[in-house]
């Protein structure tokens, strides 16, 4: 649900990082906030255990710049990807602009993306969102590892609607930038329609 | 989209200005804003710069929704105020019209009692001025004059990520 004020002449979005535990959408974020110019950038708040688990929410507010006088301001988050914190992943979906689904390559972890993306869908549901009509972008997610499975099942398996899908290494930030310009490209396509 | 976005004017932005900056006054509170449920940061009045408000907001969010889903598991229909008492500074944080939270920081010029009266005296003039911010969206909704996005060129969107 994005905030337009006419006063301040700003928009701002919120769009949310998913899927399965250690599929590296913290990294997403981190990489982003240490790309990103100082100017652009707020504080990157992460939510965590002490062993670097997202308990809650990492937060990254960042301004992309001007578009037709008004200054748009991306929030991004991230969910806690492990299953048995759902009840804080519900709570982050609440007023959702756009959502990045961030799939682990790793053959192991095919079963958890599914999941995930299952998962998704219910609590989008229960926000009175549906994953088919919001602005919606996949990636793959750890492509440079041993036992990533093909792109193209890997596609089969989870790409429902035609969605961008991207292959990505967020530690080395390849795919990172591509993925978060598609997903803001889609949330602004939305502001247009509606 | 079920849910629909929250649109401020002018009009209605210097309304709650002045709300908030009488309400940091009456309670000689250092910091007053409201945000939305969603973490967005709507306004602000006394020493805002010396914080960082949109991490103030989006954490603020977080805390109420996190305090709404413990209430939601004993029962509660909802917990309308959070109070954190620090060393020298506290926050007070309510609900207004189910839609916003309002924020106020103060220390030991100011009370708790102080605080709360003064909050309950101006949380009905804040939730008329969101009745009338939803009132005015919806209304220039039907028309779909003024949206700053109708006309939005790819161009326009490409022009973000030129970088």
């Amino acid at each position: 649900m994005s905030f337009i004020n006419y006063a301040a002449r700003e928009i701002n979005v919120k769009i949310v990082f998913y899927g399965p535990g250690l599929c590296g959408k913290t990294t997403n974020l981190q990489y982003i906030f240490e790309k990103s110019s100082p100017q652009q950038k707020g504080k990157l708040i992460s939510l965590a255990t002490e062993t670097d688990r997202t308990l809650f929410f990492d937060f990254l507010p960042l301004d992309l710049g001007s578009v037709r006088g008004f200054k748009t301001r991306f929030h991004l988050y991230t969910v806690p990807g492990q299953v048995f914190y759902d009840a804080s992943r519900k709570l982050i979906l609440k007023g959702v602009d756009g959502v990045v689904f961030v799939a682990d390559s790793q053959e192991a972890r095919m079963d958890a993306n599914e999941e995930s993306m299952h998962n998704l869908g219910e609590n989008l549901r229960e926000n009175g969102f549906e994953l088919k009509n919001i602005p919606y972008v996949l990636q793959f997610n750890k492509r440079d590892l041993p036992s990533a499975v093909g792109v193209d099942d890997m596609y089969r398996l989870l790409n429902f609607k035609g969605e961008p899908t991207f292959e990505a290494v967020a530690t080395q930030g390849m795919g990172v930038f591509e993925t978060l310009k598609a997903v803001a490209k889609q949330v602004l396509y939305e502001l247009r329609r509606r | 989209m079920v849910n629909s976005s929250l649109v401020m004017y002018e009009e209605e932005f210097e309304r709650i200005k002045q709300l908030l900056n009488r309400l940091r006054i009456d309670a000689s509170a250092k910091i007053v804003f409201l945000v939305d449920k969603n973490g967005q940061q709507i306004a602000g009045a006394g020493e805002v710069d010396l914080v960082d408000t949109t991490s103030l907001a989006s954490l603020t969010a977080g805390n109420v929704a996190a305090t709404d889903g413990l209430a939601k598991l004993i029962g509660e229909k909802e917990f309308s105020i959070l109070f954190h008492e620090g060393r020298k500074d506290n926050i007070h944080i309510s609900i207004v019209g189910q839609r916003l939270i309002l924020v106020v920081i103060f220390d030991e010029r100011s009370s708790l009692g102080l605080v709360r009266l003064r909050v309950r005296k101006i949380s009905g003039d804040i939730e008329r001025v969101l009745g009338d911010m939803e009132a005015k969206a919806q209304e220039v909704g039907v028309e779909e004059a003024t949206s700053p996005f109708a006309e939005i060129t790819d161009e326009d969107i490409d022009a973000l990520f030129s970088e």
